[in-house]
């Protein structure tokens, strides 16, 4: 087996306090898909230009390829897995449902956590915001079109319902 | 126009795996994990052309962790023989050696030897201590040096094969492909204008956001089990059986949720070479190619030569067409040349017209279809001298494109003779839009239009439907679901019994399971696994009829069944649903089941309306507004209808604006990042406006037409247009990125 040592990290992913063990080198996207299983965060690049593995980091959005599992020791990490509420849907990913924003669906999980991240801060953003808010997140099959659409349809849903 | 007024088709219900793909629950093949699974990594070429002299691979073999190292002498021996992919054969030979290098590296990232591993970094870093000599050989990546008669061979024992005659040298050109109707040359001579001019495209990838990932498990037994990203299962377990020369009966491919295809995950890469790790270490083995190796190492789509000629007398019909086509094959044959023939002048009615097309070999990848494939390089050309037509003969370019529209009767040059199609209906669409009757003013902005084509094909598909106690379906299809197809596919049986979308419920089965089912391609699979599940839907009724007929004590042919999916006899009708649970309690427990295989092409028409602004400072085009119009024969869910539209519209804008594989002088990429390799972002684009237009296509049961592909073709050569109208620049090279079109706009002044 490799030489490099293991370490041991203690972190919230969706509310949930979470125990592993990871190597220096692993990414925190690694972590998730391999060691806990959280397979909804995608590798579409792994070099930080592609958004599909995007998180909530202490609040912020980030490309989980980007962080080092050591790198959450106590921080509190969403996924697209904690997004819905029990057995609800979060508002985002119903209007991506009726809006059908999604066509292969790889880059979804990262569209999904990136808007949620926003729309959080901002259920009110205007187009233009949006597209440049999540010009990270790089979608191949939708022309983001739709994409836009159903996150301004979300942010109304959040709004009416908040 | 379709008047018919269906319940379903039509409607726009949520997919049937919607929920699993909005919660990260949907798996795709790298989210698949196996007891005991290993790593495994592909060491590549750094080369772009060069001979294999030796391969060490000891040091990888002690590592520990490491279970199985491989090269291309792990691989059998496979005569030439010739596979149909579905939009393209294939020599299996060359087919192998494209999975793993045998004597020659043709291409920097073609792959000489794997490994498998615990952990995917040691796999790594086992692969960096195989040792490879390399002779390093000349290279060459430019399709007109590869022309060349001096050029470095990439096979020695390939010759030119022209309409079935072969040369006797070899060469790096494997077809010469002709076609003509008419005498062209007496036609020009006749004409009252010629435009001609000559134009180059880079080679550009379809930029799936899931690189292609593969888990392999080689039993003892000697069955092998694939679960991969594929667009079509069925040939992937043909082309692996083939390659690693194994019973295709032993082979199980199930397909995995897909992340995007677009052409480009037909060919089999990694499963031979997966399937070989897994014997090897008799462990389930998992490979999934970084983003580098997707650039360098599968499939991308040709770039290309062009020079095109047209002749139009001076009231505006376009009398004479003349094509000279040569496009990158990539490092083994069969390019897409075949289909750029055939499309360069498939929008119009042109009665003398004579092409040649040329397949390339050349160091780089071997090339795959991307949508429409061949396509947007010819509409690139032919679309910009229609414009230009238009201008020196003082006609607007919408009406010389109305006057010369290919309509039912008219007859392409490589034969076909169309049957009913839309392309006129969708440029009248286009002449009443918003956007066309919406005048575009200010400096430096500019409007173009563009027509485009692609056939759509039909090929086979299979459905099978099954009844549920609760009169609900179980369907199983065989189509790898990349745009919401399940769904498309399930409304059309839902229509066809009277039943609701939700009442279906869909399934992707796996080589094993469904019915023999060719690619999700072609803009084949609403149009004829649809077909599928309706005759399916069919079977079903038939079935049904024959056993209400004992129930109800009359003869099957007395029981007509209704618009609604009702059985009605003698004054009495019942539900679907109804009779459904009622056969099934009577302990009937039915299968309906079909087979098509329609072989007609579907004949997508589009045209689209761009409008531009460039910066004369930088060359920096802003796409400020898109129209994309589509005959799509009738939608069945006119947003995933709407989807195809957009996003293919939108890998046709980076085509045109942006994208492009980089040489460096060693003919290796320089730019195999999505960071260097620029596909459009959000903000790079304008929402894009659809107008679906349905003129019912006669060989469908619900009028479809696929209109997958065809969104794609139009967008460089409409974008040209507006930036000609925007700049007095004339762009004959892809992309028009901003250096190229700043340099152009530089030399246009200077000469003006
Ligand atoms: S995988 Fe992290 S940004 Fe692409
Ligand atoms: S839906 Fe396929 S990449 Fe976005």
């Amino acid at each position: 087996m490799s030489a490099s040592k293991k370490v041991h990290v203690t972190t919230t992913i969706n509310k949930e306090e979470i125990d592993f063990l990871c190597e220096p080198r692993h990414s925190l996207l690694e972590v998730l898909r391999d060691n806990l299983g959280l397979t909804g965060s995608k590798e579409g690049c792994n070099n930080g230009n592609c958004g599909a593995c995007t998180v909530i980091l202490n609040g912020r959005p980030v490309d989980s390829c980007l962080v080092l599992g050591v790198e959450v020791e106590g921080a509190e990490i969403e996924t697209v897995e904690g997004i819905a509420c029990s057995s609800k849907l979060h508002p985002v990913q119903e209007c991506f449902l009726e809006g059908a924003a999604l066509q292969c669906g790889i880059c979804t999980p990262g569209f999904l956590v990136a808007a949620k991240a926003l729309l959080d801060k901002d259920p009110n953003a205007s187009e233009e915001t949006i597209r440049f808010d999540l010009s990270g997140n790089l979608c191949r099959c939708a022309g983001y079109d739709k994409i836009v659409r159903a996150v301004q349809a979300a942010g109304q849903q959040m709004n009416a319902e908040a | 126009m379709t008047t018919t007024q269906y319940r379903v088709i039509g409607s726009r219900p949520v997919r049937h795996d919607g929920a699993d793909k909005v919660t990260g629950k949907a798996i795709y093949t790298a989210d698949t994990k196996l007891p005991g699974m290993l790593a495994g990594f592909v060491l590549r070429s750094p080369h772009a052309h060069a001979r294999v002299v030796s391969i060490d691979t000891s040091q990888a073999e002690a590592m520990p962790g490491v279970h199985a190292v491989i090269t291309g002498a792990d691989f059998p021996n496979v005569e030439d023989k010739v596979a149909d992919l579905g939009e393209g054969s294939v020599n299996l030979s060359y087919l192998s050696s494209n999975c793993m290098a045998q004597q020659k590296v043709l291409y920097r990232g073609h792959a000489v030897a794997a490994v498998a591993a615990t952990d995917v970094h040691i796999a790594e870093e086992a692969a960096k201590k195989i040792q490879v000599e390399y002779e390093v050989l000349e290279s060459v990546t430019w399709v007109l040096d590869a022309m060349k008669e001096d050029a470095p061979l990439l096979h020695d024992d390939l010759v030119t094969d022209s309409m079935g005659a072969k040369a006797e040298q070899p060469s790096n050109v494997p077809v010469h492909l002709h076609f003509e109707k008419g005498d062209a040359a007496a036609a020009f001579e006749e004409a009252d204008l010629i435009v001609e001019r000559e134009f180059r495209t880079a080679t550009v990838h379809q930029g799936y956001i899931e690189p292609h990932a593969v888990v392999a498990d080689y039993n003892e037994d000697g069955r092998l089990r694939i679960w991969t990203a594929t667009q079509g299962s069925f040939t992937c377990r043909q082309q692996t059986a083939e390659v690693l020369q194994i019973p295709l009966g032993n082979v199980l491919v199930t397909p995995c949720e897909i992340g995007g295809g677009f052409g480009g995950k037909i060919t089999v890469y990694l499963e031979p070479t997966a399937a070989l790790l897994s014997k090897k270490s008799g462990r389930p083995v998992r490979i999934a190619m970084t983003r580098a190796d997707v650039f360098e190492a599968s499939g991308p789509t040709p770039g290309s030569f062009m020079r095109v000629k047209l002749g139009a007398k001076s009231d505006g019909t376009i009398t004479a067409g003349e094509a000279w086509l040569a496009y990158d094959a990539g490092a083994y044959p069969g390019g897409m040349i075949g289909p750029g023939c055939m499309c360069v002048f498939s929008c119009y009615d042109i009665e003398h017209a004579v092409v040649d097309g040329y397949d390339v070999c050349l160091n780089k990848p071997k090339t795959s279809a991307y949508r429409a494939p061949g396509a947007t390089q010819v509409a690139f050309a032919t679309e910009q001298l229609v414009d230009e037509l238009a201008q020196k003969l003082g006609m607007c370019e919408l009406e010389i494109r109305e006057k010369n529209a290919v309509k039912e009767g008219s007859r392409r040059v490589d034969g076909p003779v169309y049957p009913p199609i839309g392309l006129l209906e969708c440029l009248d669409a286009l002449k009443q839009s918003d956007h066309w009757n919406t005048p575009l003013s200010g400096p430096n902005r500019g409007r173009g239009i563009a027509a485009g084509f692609w056939f759509g094909c039909g090929l086979k598909s299979s459905a099978a439907c099954t009844v549920n106690s609760d009169g609900t379906i179980n369907l199983l299809e065989g189509s790898t679901d990349i745009g919401g197809s399940r769904t498309s596919i399930a409304m059309q049986l839902a229509e066809v019994l009277g039943l609701e979308a939700e009442d279906i419920n869909p399934q992707v089965g796996d080589t094993d399971t469904a019915g023999y089912t060719d690619v999700t391609g072609g803009s084949r699979v609403t149009f004829a696994t649809g077909m599928a599940a309706y005759e399916a839907g069919r079977d079903l009724q038939q079935q049904m009829r024959t056993l209400a007929a004992d129930l109800w004590d009359c003869s099957a042919d007395d029981i007509s069944v209704g618009e609604d999916g009702s059985f009605s006899a003698g004054g009495k009708t019942v539900g679907f649903k109804e009779l459904a649970v009622e056969l099934f309690a009577a302990g009937e427990h039915l299968v309906g089941r079909a087979t098509v295989s329609p072989e007609c092409p579907t004949n997508g028409f589009g045209a689209q309306i761009a409008d531009v602004e460039v910066d004369p400072e930088t060359g920096k085009v802003t796409v400020l507004r898109y129209t994309t119009i589509q005959d799509a024969g009738k939608a069945i869910h006119p947003s995933y209808v709407e989807g195809q539209l957009q996003g293919g519209t939108v890998q046709g804008i980076g085509w045109a604006l942006n994208e492009e594989y980089f040489y460096q002088d060693d003919d290796t990429m320089a730019n195999a990042s999505f960071l260097d390799y620029r596909m459009p972002t959000m903000l790079d684009v304008p929402m894009i406006d659809t107008i679906i237009v349905e003129t019912g296509n006669p060989d469908h049961p619900y009028g479809v037409r696929g209109v997958g592909e065809t969104p794609i073709v139009p967008p460089p050569a409409a974008l040209a247009n507006a930036i000609y109208n925007a700049t007095d620049t004339r762009m004959t090279e892809l992309p028009m990125s901003p250096p190229k079109l700043w340099k152009a706009m530089q030399a246009n002044q200077t000469s003006e």
